[in-house]
C-alpha cells in the first residue's frame, strides 16, 4: 500500500491557499457587515447627541421640564410635546388595547372556519400598511368634521370634568390618539394572536375538559399563559404609537403651549414638532430639535428594550 | 342524544349547559363583544379605502401622472416629479440596503446562527426598527443635509435604507434559514467550500423569499414622509440632480393636503390613491407567492 497520497485523485485534491483564505475572508467579511448593522442604531444615537450637545450644555435637563419654545428669543424646552407625545399615546392604548386583545381572541380561537378567518387576520394586518400620511389626509377631510360634533357634546355635558374642559376647534389631542389607536391595532392584534395560538392546545383540551366554558378558559387559562407576549406586543404599541410623526402632525393642531389638561385642546408630540420646524431651522434651534429627537430616541428605546425583556423573561416556560 | 333536555341538564353531574345560566349568558356577550371589536377594527380599513378611492379618481388622469404641480390656487397640473423623486429616492435607498441587508442576514443564518454575536445583531435590528422615522430623518438631516449643504434625494435615500434595513435583514435571514439543511450537508460533502455553498445553493433557493422581503420593504418606505419630510424636502420642479431638494409623493400628499387650495387637496388624494395601491398590491402579490410557496 502506497503511503504517499495519490494527489491525481479528486478525492485527495487540497485546496489551494487562495482558496481558503477567500472563504475564511466571506466568513469574516459577513460578520463585519452584520456587525455594521448592529452598531448602526449606536452610530444613530451618537450622531444626534453629537449635534444636540449645544442645546445639551445650554439647557440641560431643564429643557425636559419647560414648556416654553421660543425661536425669537432662543429658549427652548420639550415639556409641551413630551407631555402631547405622552397623552397621544395613552389615549391610543386606552383605545386600542381592549379592542385589539378582542380582535386577538376572535380571531386565534376556533369561532371561525380557517378559511373565513385566514382574510380577516390579513385585513387587520393591511390597516398596518396604510401609509401614515393617508391616514393624515382621511383624518383632516374625514374623521375631524365626524368627530367635532362629537367633541362639543362631551365639552358639553361633561366639560366639568377637566379632560373635556375646553371646546375642541376640529383638530386636537383626542383626533391624533384616535388615529394612533387605528394604526397600533394591527400591532397589539396580530401580536397578540401569535401570543395565543403558541399556547399549547393541551392546556385548552384540559380546561375544557374540567368542565370551563370557552370564554372561562380564555380569561382564566389562555390569557394568563399568553401574557407575556401579548404585553411584549403592547409595548411594541407603545413605541410606535409616540414616534408616530405624520398623521399626528397633521391632527393635533400643533399648538406649543399646553393651555389645559383637556384632551380636547390642541397639542404637539416631540415627533410633530420636529416634523414642523426642521426644514426652516437654524443654529441653536436646530441643535435644540435634535436634543428633542434624543429624548424621542430614548424614550422609545425605553420601551422597545423593556418589550424585548417582558417578552424573554416572561415567556411561558413548559 | 337528540335534542337538549332541559329537564336534566339542571341535574348535576349532567353534561347540559342551561342557556340561561350566568356562565353561558356570559360566554355569548363576551363572543356577540369580539366580533362587535372586530367589525370595528375594519370600519377605519374601508372607510379610508373608500374616501381615498372616491376622492383619488377625479385627478387620476393622465396629467397627474407628467406633470408639474399647479401653482397654489390654480387647478390642473400633476405630480410627475413627486412621482419621479419618490422612485429615484427609494432606488438609492434600496441600492444602499439590499447589499448590507443580505450579507448580514447571510452571517445570521449561515454562520453566526445561535452564537452570542448574532444575538446581539438580531437584539439591536429588533431595536432598530423600532426607532421613529422621524428620529432616522433626523439623523440622516445631520449626516448628509448638514454636511453637503443641501437637501437632497441622496439624504432622503440614506434615510429610507435605514428605515429599510431591519425589514430586509430579518426576512432576508428568515429565507435562508427556512432552506433545508440538506442542502448544505450535500454541497459540503461534494467538496464544496462556505462560500460556494452559500452563494451557488443556500443563496439561490432563497432569492423568491428574499426578493419578497424586500418588494415589502420597499413598498413601505415608498409610503414614508416622516424620513424625508427635512432629508429629500420638496421642490416644484424637475429633478436635474440627486443633489437637489426632491419632491415625493408621501411629502406632496402632506404638504398639498395641509394647504388651502382645493386644486392641491384634490392631486394631495390622487397620489393618496397612487401610494395606498403600491402598498396594498405589493402587500396581497407577497401573500399569494408566500401562500404559494408553503403549499
Amino acid at each position: 500500500m502506497a503511503l504517499t497520497t495519490d494527489h491525481s485523485s479528486p478525492m485527495n485534491r487540497q485546496r489551494s491557499g487562495f482558496a481558503r483564505s477567500l472563504d475564511s475572508g466571506f466568513v469574516w467579511g459577513t460578520a463585519a457587515v452584520a456587525i455594521a448593522v448592529g452598531l448602526l442604531l449606536a452610530v444613530i444615537a451618537l450622531q444626534v447627541g453629537e449635534d444636540a450637545l449645544p442645546a445639551i450644555q445650554k439647557f440641560g435637563l431643564g429643557f425636559l421640564v419647560s414648556s416654553r419654545w421660543s425661536v425669537i428669543d432662543g429658549e427652548f424646552g420639550a415639556l409641551t410635546q413630551i407631555y402631547g407625545t405622552i397623552v397621544t399615546s395613552l389615549i391610543a392604548l386606552f383605545l386600542a388595547v381592549p379592542i385589539g386583545v378582542g380582535i386577538a381572541i376572535f380571531l386565534s380561537e376556533d369561532f371561525l372556519p380557517p378559511r373565513i378567518k385566514q382574510p380577516i387576520v390579513f385585513l387587520v394586518e393591511l390597516l398596518a400598511a396604510i401609509p401614515s400620511v393617508v391616514y393624515g389626509i382621511w383624518g383632516i377631510f374625514v374623521l375631524i368634521p365626524i368627530l367635532r360634533p362629537f367633541g362639543i357634546w362631551l365639552h358639553e355635558t361633561l366639560g366639568w370634568i377637566p379632560l373635556f374642559a375646553t371646546a375642541p376647534a376640529g383638530p386636537g389631542i383626542y383626533a391624533a390618539g384616535l388615529v394612533l389607536a387605528i394604526m397600533i391595532l394591527p400591532i397589539i392584534a396580530a401580536i397578540s394572536r401569535d401570543a395565543m395560538v403558541a399556547v399549547p392546545a393541551e392546556l385548552r383540551q384540559a380546561a375544557y375538559g374540567l368542565g370551563a366554558t370557552r370564554w372561562e378558559t380564555i380569561f382564566q387559562i389562555l390569557l394568563p399563559a399568553g401574557f407575556s407576549g401579548i404585553a411584549g406586543g403592547v409595548m411594541l404599541a407603545l413605541g410606535r404609537a409616540m414616534g408616530e410623526t405624520m398623521a399626528v402632525t397633521m391632527l393635533i393642531g400643533n399648538a406649543n403651549t399646553i393651555d389645559s389638561f383637556s384632551i380636547l385642546s390642541q397639542g404637539s408630540t416631540v415627533a410633530s414638532l420636529l416634523a414642523n420646524q426642521f426644514a426652516e431651522a437654524g443654529g441653536l434651534q436646530i441643535s435644540a430639535l435634535m436634543y428633542a429627537a434624543l429624548v424621542l430616541f430614548a424614550l422609545t428605546l425605553v420601551v422597545n428594550i423593556l418589550a424585548e425583556i417582558v417578552v424573554r423573561r416572561f415567556s411561558l416556560k413548559l | 342524544m337528540t335534542a337538549p333536555d332541559f329537564a336534566t341538564a339542571r341535574r348535576p353531574g349532567s353534561l347540559n349547559r342551561k342557556p340561561t345560566s350566568p356562565r353561558t349568558l356570559f360566554a355569548s356577550a363576551m363572543t356577540v363583544l369580539s366580533i362587535f371589536f372586530t367589525l370595528l377594527a375594519l370600519i377605519p380599513l374601508v372607510a379610508v379605502l373608500a374616501y381615498v378611492l372616491a376622492n383619488g379618481l377625479s385627478r387620476l388622469d393622465v396629467a397627474a401622472f407628467t406633470q408639474l404641480p399647479p401653482a397654489p390656487g390654480l387647478g390642473g397640473g400633476g405630480f410627475g416629479n413627486a412621482l419621479l423623486g419618490t422612485l429615484l429616492t427609494v432606488a438609492i435607498a434600496a441600492v444602499i440596503s439590499i447589499p448590507f441587508g443580505v450579507v448580514a442576514a447571510i452571517y445570521l443564518s449561515e454562520f453566526g446562527r445561535d452564537t452570542r454575536l448574532a444575538d446581539w445583531v438580531n437584539f439591536f435590528t429588533n431595536v432598530l426598527s423600532g426607532v421613529p422615522s422621524i428620529v432616522i430623518g433626523a439623523f440622516a438631516y445631520a449626516v448628509v443635509v448638514l454636511t453637503t449643504g443641501t437637501f437632497s434625494a441622496v439624504a432622503g435615500g440614506v434615510a429610507l435604507a435605514i428605515l429599510m434595513l431591519p425589514t430586509i435583514v430579518r426576512t432576508a435571514a428568515e429565507a435562508l434559514e427556512s432552506v433545508p439543511n440538506d442542502f448544505r450537508q450535500a454541497s459540503i460533502g461534494l467538496g464544496a467550500t462556505r462560500l460556494q455553498t452559500t452563494l451557488k445553493i443556500v443563496f439561490p433557493a432563497a432569492v423568491p423569499a428574499i426578493l419578497t422581503g424586500i418588494m415589502l420593504a420597499i413598498a413601505r418606505a415608498a409610503g414614508e414622509t416622516a424620513p424625508v419630510l427635512f432629508t429629500a424636502s420638496f421642490s416644484q420642479y424637475w429633478n436635474t440632480t440627486i443633489w437637489q431638494p426632491t419632491a415625493t409623493l408621501s411629502r406632496l400628499v402632506f404638504s398639498f393636503a395641509t394647504a388651502p387650495y382645493p386644486g392641491q387637496q384634490e392631486l394631495a388624494w390622487t397620489a393618496s390613491l397612487v401610494l395606498v395601491a403600491l402598498v396594498l398590491v405589493t402587500s396581497i402579490l407577497a401573500r399569494l407567492v408566500t401562500q404559494r410557496r408553503h403549499k
